[in-house]
């Protein structure tokens, strides 16, 4: 253990005005050695990275490469200490080769020897046993393989230290297979590995230690020969904490949501949801709890009418009539029309439910225009509704007139999950509702969800929060990489229990530890 | 019979010339993401620049060096159009106005700007209403001395003024240096990609305002061509008509290539002046025959969205501007 770490981190500080990305934290990793950093969501595990990579620079704290102290300010730093990281979102030209996007932004002879550097890119792939033609183009090219085109420019530029943010999120497991094989040669080679991830099987297979961060800080770093999946979970998710939500008992609980065996392929043919079965109950809560990007989207999508799917059924059942409809054959519109609402908060709040540029009571009239008897529009019902919203759900506003981009985030959600109650659903999904909102907002926006459930709506909650999502739904519905891994009761669940759900995917499970 | 064909191309490339420089130019532009719809604008004041230079020197002497009659309305003209892409380069990437409003408003301005120089020159020094540059011209349209005796051959290939050949090397030097060298690699990223090409620790401004001016100074030749070899050094305004757009549909019959531009700006070239071999054509039917390019242009663009071939295709963040903490 004398030996001086390729990197190390101490004491490192960063704050986003007044959110805490990141506090104290402590770390390194050794040449020749993987190191993974685990934490959930929000836990500050890319933006520690990212003051490694020169995207941002942290508040305090050093940061010592072969024992020296140097100062990253810019991504060009990074590589000048042979430093690379492999970002989730690929930065390749589309239209160029392979070559061409690695010899990018290089320094070099004015002409270029595209041969040459086609040479130097083989015998790099030749070494670690990587595929790639170094002539293809990107856009021809599958995520996999855009990603080793990422790996490549990193060692093309001679990097020693590469981090890696969530590689794995997109292949598939027989790619992944390949990355590990690749990652763990570079290992052999002297290289330091850094791996961002929050899928504990690939912690306890690949790496030699583990990082856990939770909620920007570093809880411990231990050797993966000596943890478990349970000590994983546990330091990952940490202890419950009691948030005092009122919870009602659901009221004479019909089924109104019938989800069946739903599959669903991206384009470059990965399973985004992997046969999918669940029912939504009227007057009860059901929660969706996973990692970011594991399906969530996709499912909500898919019920009201968004998102293709492959096979499956959703059937609807009226609560009037008692008839039951399969979503499938239906547009997004008569979905609408049948009351299951979508309320989707993105990571742009605007970007799909609300028009910035308009204001509150344009907005309104977004879901009611067609009702309209003449060519003009109705505004007055929109005007008494953007009123009342305003109203009950205390939207900070100088008036109803006042562009929604202008208002705050808490205010812009309001106005969102305001709207879609009041067309008084009897389905109603909700995904982050309470994502960037104060604690007094969010509140407002349990109590909301607790009226419509109340009022016997079927809701759907996506959230991200273990802690809210145990106090405020009835059951909870795990998803992981697409795939239901279990419904839980809320009210007996643990918060240990959903963190090994949501990290576990049971195809693989007895493949990857072997 | 050979005579006339060899008299129709011969037309054809001088009509192609500006299309030519204005295609480059606009090329170099767009590679970089700019779209410049101001390049007619930019054209029409290389031009006019052209004509102011020529005219002061040709006043302020009894006896004109030859070179000077060059030198002087070249630099005059790469001067105009070069400040004009400058101002669309400072409007568009510094301040991030929208591209397609700045460049129309240049085009508007540009010919304006033209229009009144040319008519106030004309009212004040011309004779008998116009100006003529004669002097200037006959530098400017110097061609080889052996090409008459070449016969057809000769006609084809080495009756054109020295701002011809300029054209066609230029254009082939800025495939060459697009498509084999860094800084064309360094370009067309940020025309693509101006995040990657950021990230990468490519300069994306300075690529973004290089383009741009030299596109544009590029594209004002041809109009300087225009004036001073085409017309003979006489101005008249509105005589540039409606070229600078054609040089535009040219960038996207070429596809974005300027080797291929040059084939294509004698295409076009001709395409513009067949009515003038087609005997007994009526004026209206003449007018059908001079919208022979844009047909072309339009079928190109069909043809290529039904081949849906990325590299065919327009330079992916062609039209917006470049903000580096919108990611």
């Amino acid at each position: 253990m004398s030996e001086t770490p390729a990197l190390e981190l101490k004491h490192i500080s960063k704050s986003f005005g007044s959110v805490i990305a990141n506090h104290d934290v402590s770390m390194s990793v050794r040449k020749g050695e993987i190191l993974s950093v685990l934490g959930e969501n929000g836990s500050g595990k890319t933006t520690l990275m990212n003051m490694i990579a020169g995207i941002y620079y942290p508040d305090e704290g050093q940061i010592f490469i072969n024992g020296s102290e140097v100062v990253i300010r810019s991504p060009k730093d990074a590589y000048e200490h042979k430093i690379g990281m492999i970002h989730q979102h690929f930065k390749l030209v589309d239209v160029f080769t392979a070559t061409e996007n690695i010899v990018l932004g290089l320094r070099g002879n004015g002409r270029l020897d595209l041969k040459k550097a086609a040479e130097s890119i083989q015998e790099i792939s030749g070494k670690y046993g990587f595929e790639i033609d170094p002539n293809k183009k990107i856009y021809q090219m599958s995520v996999s393989e855009k990603q080793t085109v990422e790996i490549i420019k990193v060692l093309y530029r001679g990097a020693d230290i590469l981090i890696l943010d969530e590689p794995t999120a997109v292949l598939t497991p027989q790619e992944t297979q390949k990355l590990f094989s690749v990652l763990r040669r570079m290992r052999d080679d002297g290289k330091a590995i850094i791996i961002i991830t929050h899928k504990l099987h690939e912690v306890l297979s690949l790496s030699d230690r583990v990082s856990v961060l939770r909620k920007g800080e570093h809880i411990a770093t231990v050797l993966t020969s000596e943890t478990s999946e349970s000590q994983l979970t546990e330091m990952m998710v940490g202890k419950k904490i009691s948030l005092n939500i009122e919870r009602s008992e659901p009221a004479d609980p019909v089924d109104r949501l019938i989800v069946k065996n739903i599959n669903c392929l991206s384009r470059g043919g990965v399973k985004l949801l992997d046969d999918v079965s669940f029912t939504a109950r009227s007057g009860e809560i059901l929660g969706i709890a996973g990692i970011a990007g594991s399906g969530q989207r996709e499912l909500l999508e898919a019920i009201a009418g968004l998102q293709h799917i492959d096979n499956g059924e959703i059937t609807y059942i009226d609560p009037k009539t008692g008839k039951k409809e399969n979503l499938r054959d239906k547009s997004p519109l008569q979905i609408r029309e049948m009351g299951v609402r979508l309320s989707f908060v993105p990571e742009d709040r605007l970007g799909m439910g609300l028009v910035g540029n308009m204001d509150i009571v344009d907005n309104m009239l977004l879901r009611s225009y067609r009702r309209g008897k003449s060519i003009f529009l109705e505004k007055k019902q929109p005007r008494t509704l953007a009123e009342e919203i305003i109203k009950q759900l205390e939207v900070v506003t100088p008036g109803v007139s006042t562009p929604v981009r202008r208002l705050s985030g808490g205010n812009v959600q309001k106005v969102l999950v305001g709207r879609e109650i009041a067309s008084s659903p009897s389905v109603l999904m909700a995904a982050y509702p309470v994502r960037g909102l104060d604690i007094n907002s969010s509140y407002l926006i349990y109590k909301l969800l607790n009226e419509q459930k109340e009022n016997g709506v079927a809701v759907i909650f996506v959230g991200e929060d273990l802690d809210v999502l145990l106090e405020l739904c009835d059951r909870i519905m795990v998803i992981g990489s697409g795939k239901i891994t279990g419904i839980v009761d809320a009210r007996s669940a643990t918060k240990e229990e959903i963190g090994l759900l949501m990290t576990k995917t049971e195809s693989e499970g007895g493949t990857m530890y072997a | 019979m050979l005579e006339t064909l060899a008299l129709v191309i011969q037309r054809a490339v001088v009509q192609g010339i500006p299309l030519l420089y204005g295609s480059t130019g606009e090329i170099i532009t767009e590679k970089s993401g700019n779209l410049n719809l101001g390049i007619p604008g930019i054209m029409y004041v290389g031009g006019i620049s052209g004509v102011i230079g020529a005219f002061f020197y040709e006043r302020s002497t009894e006896n004109p060096s030859s070179l000077l009659l060059v030198l002087i309305p070249l630099l005059a003209s790469i001067l105009g159009s070069g400040l004009m892409a400058l101002i669309y380069s400072f409007l568009t990437i510094t301040l991030r106005a929208n591209q397609n409003v700045t460049g129309l408003t240049l085009t508007i301005f540009g010919t304006g700007f033209g229009n009144f120089f040319g008519g106030s020159m004309a009212q004040l020094f011309g004779e008998g209403g116009s100006i003529a540059l004669t002097q200037t011209s006959l530098a400017f349209q110097t061609s080889f001395p052996f090409a008459e005796k070449l016969g057809s051959i000769g006609t084809i290939f080495f009756s054109y003024g020295f701002l011809a050949y300029l054209a066609v090397i230029i254009a082939f030097i800025s495939a060459y240096v697009l498509k084999k060298t860094r800084v064309g690699l360094q370009l067309r990223a940020v025309g693509e990609n101006p995040a990657t090409a950021d990230a990468a620790g490519v300069n994306v401004t300075r690529y973004k305002y290089a383009a741009t001016i030299i596109g544009g100074a590029i594209a004002g030749l041809g109009g300087l061509y225009f004036v001073m070899d085409y017309t003979s050094g006489v101005w008249s305004n509105g005589g540039f008509g409606d070229r600078g757009w054609l040089a535009i549909a040219l960038v996207i019959f070429a596809l974005w290539k300027p080797n291929v531009s040059v084939i294509g700006s004698i295409l076009f070239g001709g395409l513009y002046v067949i009515y003038l071999f087609i005997p007994d054509l009526a004026r209206s039917t003449q007018e059908l025959f001079k919208m022979l390019p844009y047909v072309v242009t339009i079928i190109v663009l069909i043809v290529v969205s039904m081949r849906k071939k990325r590299e065919y295709q327009p330079p992916e963040h062609l039209g917006l501007s470049y903000f580096r903490e919108e990611r």
